[in-house]
């Protein structure tokens, strides 16, 4: 019998740190297996962002770097212009991405930066406790917000793949979300195409995953699934948000 | 002919395999791995089509699949 589907290659062979039933893995897992299809281990470079998932560098088995809290996309734009020729792309949660590091997010995409922003979304710090996140739901309830999020005190919950999309820059974002087999099958297509655009010097792509914390929303990994599904989903829905065919170059950084 | 292999060490038992298998090959054992976690274990081998879901879903990379 042959092995017809084990751990990707890009992967080091270790446990990992993620609470049981946290959908980091599975995230972790498919870029791993798009880079392995592509052929990119050599030529890859990720940047690890600051959260549940800053050892991540120690996951994958690809020249690896990490930032300071949010400024992934700036690391990365670095990284980019100093060696156009490789895949650079930022692992980033919903804290990282949309409160301390929005800034140099926006800028990555309205420069058009060859990069792509892998967006792991599940509306919560998890690293540092549970506290309410910018993208925290109305009425969630967290540990800064045990109550339930009041958006006249604290605001809506920031869309921030769609300000992302409306820069010129951008030319690729899909919203996309892992809790099944059909999804997850769907997530890898994205962050397949983002990578694709990226090596063609398209612009900027992003791919914001819908995950979950199961730990600090106090849920099993499976009813976890289901809140992402039916709260989450709600105030993100899932789909192509940008996708300007990638046939032209808009922005070739030297 | 398929034959699924799962690393019960590197299991959380968070069960979403169990879950997402069309067939109900999965079950947990009534063991503990070295983390205290009660592993996913094939409890109807004979009954496993190869369709992947779980090594889809599983966040831990646990599984194998031979043909
Ligand atoms: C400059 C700075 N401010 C604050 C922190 C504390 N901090 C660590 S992780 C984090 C947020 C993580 O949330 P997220 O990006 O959503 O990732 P998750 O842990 O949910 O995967 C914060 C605020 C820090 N490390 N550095
Ligand atoms: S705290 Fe939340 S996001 Fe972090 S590893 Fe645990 S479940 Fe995952
Ligand atoms: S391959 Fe499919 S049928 Fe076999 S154990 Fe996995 S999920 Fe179940
Ligand atoms: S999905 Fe993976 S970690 Fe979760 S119970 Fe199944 S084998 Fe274990």
């Amino acid at each position: 019998m042959k092995k017809v589907i084990v751990k990707p290659k890009v992967l080091h062979n270790i446990p990992w740190h993620y609470c049981p039933g946290c959908t980091h893995g599975i995230v972790h897992r498919l870029i791993a297996e798009v880079i392995d299809e592509m052929d990119l281990q050599k030529d890859a470079v990720g940047v690890a962002s600051v959260g549940c998932s800053c050892f991540n560098y120690d996951y994958f088995d690809i020249d690896m770097s990490a930032a300071a809290h949010g400024r992934a996309p700036a690391v990365a734009t670095g990284i980019k212009r100093v060696q156009p020729g490789r895949l650079v792309f930022t692992y980033q949660g919903d804290g990282d991405l949309c409160a301390i590091g929005t800034a140099e997010a926006i800028h990555a995409a309205v420069r058009g930066e060859n990069i792509t922003i892998i967006f792991y979304n599940n509306g919560i710090y998890g690293m540092t406790g549970g506290q309410m996140a910018p993208t925290s739901l109305p009425d969630m309830k967290t540990t800064t917000s045990p109550y339930g999020r009041n958006v006249q005190e604290t605001g809506f919950p920031i869309k921030m793949t769609e300000m992302l999309a409306l820069q010129e820059g951008c030319v690729y974002a899909e919203r996309t979300k892992v809790s099944n087999p059909a999804s997850i099958n769907k997530t890898k297509k994205a962050i397949r195409k983002a990578f694709e655009l990226q090596l063609s010097r398209a612009g900027f792509t992003i791919v914001e995953i819908l995950g979950t914390c199961p730990t600090n929303w106090g849920l099993d990994p499976l009813q976890a699934i289901k809140w992402m599904e039916e709260k989450l989903e709600k105030q993100y829905p899932t789909g192509i948000l940008k996708n300007s065919k990638g046939d032209s170059v808009i922005c070739d950084k030297k | 002919m398929t034959k699924v292999e799962i690393n019960e060490e590197l299991c959380k038992g968070c069960g979403l395999c169990i879950n997402f298998c069309p067939s109900k090959v999965l079950n947990y054992a009534d063991y503990t791995n070295n983390k205290g976690y009660h592993p996913a274990k094939l409890i109807n081998p004979e009954k496993c089509t190869g369709c992947t879901s779980c090594y889809l879903v599983c966040p831990d990379c646990c599984f194998e699949i031979y043909r």
